[in-house]
């Protein structure tokens, strides 16, 4: 059975000039141990259909939806009590601006240790040996001296290692990572793509993968959804995607990659429209 | 005489860290004595480890903090911000996109705003050309006039790292700092924002300090690439030679880690992890 499921997902924003949809009808599921991979346009919906997961999206949404439930929870109407069991623990996110969702005004010690506490019921002490040891697995440097640094004292990588720690410190079943290795170079990309897959085999754990690196796609993911402007324009396994897409957005988002620049010009996806001669 | 916009030799910067609550404050080197030198209309792409003091080194270039040690040459002058605060002039001439786009807009001011203000600061325009002004840059970097007047927490992560970069443009700079300023980009917007990078280099020979930590996109647009690991400079060199022939262990140990498109990669980690499963079912 899948462990999520979405159907018919949509969110609306209301903005100055009406409403803007921004997910517009959108299908998803996802099995315990599976690498479900979300790529697509920049603005397609992506981050903010997940956030209607976790219901972190602002007054200003209205998100509706046929179906959507976590291990047969609805996660439309449960209660507030229901939602902070699920909620940071049972269902994680590593958010696209890292250093945006740190608290500036604690140490990063502090932030990893509350939730040691809170979501995993560790001793001060204990909290603080399984802070250091999370922050040894995502590879942050003298993870015993770092404890000590406000986010603002940390790049931009490191502030993303501190918060994929949190994330995968309460063992969750599922994992959203939206973006996750952004500020990452590609050994410690590597160092964490793979602790995430080890993570996925050893407790079952889903992963949630929204990315933009087709490299991180073909190297994680079990199978692959495409969005563009709010809806799905394609689903398939990785191998199918990258051996035959069928759609041309996702053609013209593969042919759109640095090494198939032609003379001193990169290929866009409209410039790809263009010669294929659809709109 | 080779023309230098920006000039580094011998940068440095500590930082000071406390050690919690026993530990003893202690000064951290983040960045070791850097030497480099970027031509005008050229682009300096440095890479590097997560950690290894690109951005520390960065905003030293955009004169946003001042250096520990070393010295930093603007078109042939030499800087010291913490002598002599830059006028508005040379503000206006090295412009900064910020690893944290978040973090560097203001969330009460809208976009319209945040795209108009430098120009109301430095130019003569009048309100209808500068939002003139606005609202073509934001066709350009592949945002749309509509956008003008939200703020910035209604954008998504890629959006809003496009408004930085349409910030950042908006006075025509001399030199520009860009942070990994297309690590949030589909490969679309990102090939989109690359080419009017390249092009504005065209027209106005803008000079490029440019961070990043996908190789294809250096490639792309940088001339001459360093290398950074731990505050340290380990390769300096043009960019076909870097790519050719990389000579230091971390840069080439960089190559290899690179993600892999191909199918048959692809196919074959499928495989294994059918196989993975198979074994952990039974
Ligand atoms: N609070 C808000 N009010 C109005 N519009 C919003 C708000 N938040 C997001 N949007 C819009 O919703 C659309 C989808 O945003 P979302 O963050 O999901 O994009 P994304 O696919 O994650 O893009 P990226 O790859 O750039 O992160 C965008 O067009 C964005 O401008
Ligand atoms: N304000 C500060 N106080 C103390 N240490 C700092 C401060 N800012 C950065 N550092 C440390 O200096 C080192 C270099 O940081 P910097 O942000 O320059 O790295 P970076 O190369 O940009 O990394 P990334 O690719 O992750 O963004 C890091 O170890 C970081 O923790
Ligand atoms: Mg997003
Ligand atoms: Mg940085």
């Amino acid at each position: 059975m899948a462990l999520l499921t979405i159907r018919n997902l949509t969110v609306a924003f209301a903005t100055a000039s009406g409403s803007f949809r921004a997910v517009d009808g959108i299908d998803l599921s996802v099995d315990p141990r599976e690498v479900l991979a979300i790529v697509g346009e920049s603005g397609s919906g992506k981050s903010v259909s997940m956030l209607a997961v976790m219901g972190l999206l602002p007054d200003t949404a209205t998100v509706t939806a046929d179906e959507m439930t976590f291990d047969g929870h609805d996660l439309l109407h449960m209660t507030g009590a229901e939602r902070r069991r699920i909620i940071g623990r049972e269902i994680t996110m590593i958010f696209q601006e890292p250093i945006a969702s740190l608290n500036p005004s604690f140490t990063v010690g502090f932030q990893i240790e509350e939730v040691l506490r809170l979501n995993m019921g560790l001793s001060r002490h204990a909290a603080r040996a399984r802070a250091i040891e999370l922050f040894t697995a995502v590879g942050i440097p003298e993870p015993a001296v770092k404890i000590h640094a406000y986010p603002h004292q940390m790049s931009g990588g490191q502030c993303q290692r501190v918060m994929i720690a949190i994330a995968i410190a309460s063992n969750p079943r599922l994992l959203i990572a939206d973006e996750p290795t952004t500020a990452l170079d590609v050994t410690i990309q590597k160092q964490i793509l793979d602790l995430l897959m080890e993570l996925q085999e050893r407790h079952g754990m889903a992963l949630i993968m929204i990315t933009h690196d087709m490299g991180v796609v073909a190297e994680t993911a079990d199978r692959v959804i495409v969005q563009y402007k709010g809806h799905k324009m394609e689903e398939a396994d990785v191998l199918s995607l990258f051996e035959a897409p069928s759609h041309p957005y996702t053609r013209a988002l593969l042919a759109a990659l640095p090494e198939n620049a032609t003379g001193d010009r990169l290929p866009t996806v409209s410039d790809f429209f263009g010669q294929e001669g659809v709109q | 005489m080779t023309d230098y916009v920006v000039e580094g030799k011998g940068l440095t910067q500590d930082y000071y860290v406390s050690g919690g609550m026993f530990g003893k404050a202690k000064t951290v080197r983040a960045v070791k004595g850097i030497d480099f030198a970027v031509e005008r209309g050229k682009t300096l792409a440095i890479v590097g480890e997560s950690g290894s003091g690109k951005s520390t080194l960065a905003r030293i270039v955009a004169l946003i903090d001042h250096q520990s040690g070393g010295t930093l040459t603007i078109e042939g002058h030499e800087v010291d911000i913490a002598r002599h605060k830059p006028d508005h002039v040379l503000r206006s001439k090295v412009q900064m996109v910020f690893q944290n786009p978040y973090g560097s807009l203001n969330p009460r001011q809208k976009v319209g705003d945040v795209l108009t203000e430098p120009l109301l600061l430095n130019t003569k325009l009048s309100a209808r050309e500068r939002r003139e002004k606005a609202e073509a840059m934001l066709v350009k970097v592949g945002l749309g006039a509509e956008h003008y007047n939200r703020y910035p927490h209604m954008f998504s992560g890629g959006q809003r790292q496009r408004i930085a970069i349409a910030r950042a443009l908006m006075l025509n700079p001399t030199l520009l700092v860009l942070d990994e300023p297309v690590s949030a980009l589909d490969l679309s917007v990102q090939a989109q924002v690359l080419n009017l990078l390249a092009d504005l280099q065209d027209e106005f020979s803008l000079t490029y300090v440019f961070i990043s930590h996908d190789l294809s996109v250096v490639r792309y647009i940088a001339d001459d690439v360093l290398v950074m690991n731990k505050g340290e400079c380990v390769e300096q060199a043009s960019r076909d030679e870097i790519f050719s022939a990389p000579k230091h262990p971390y840069t080439q140990m960089l190559f290899a880690a690179t993600p892999v498109t191909d199918v048959e990669a692809i196919r074959a980690r499928v495989a294994h992890r059918k196989a993975l499963r198979a074994g952990a079912g039974a």
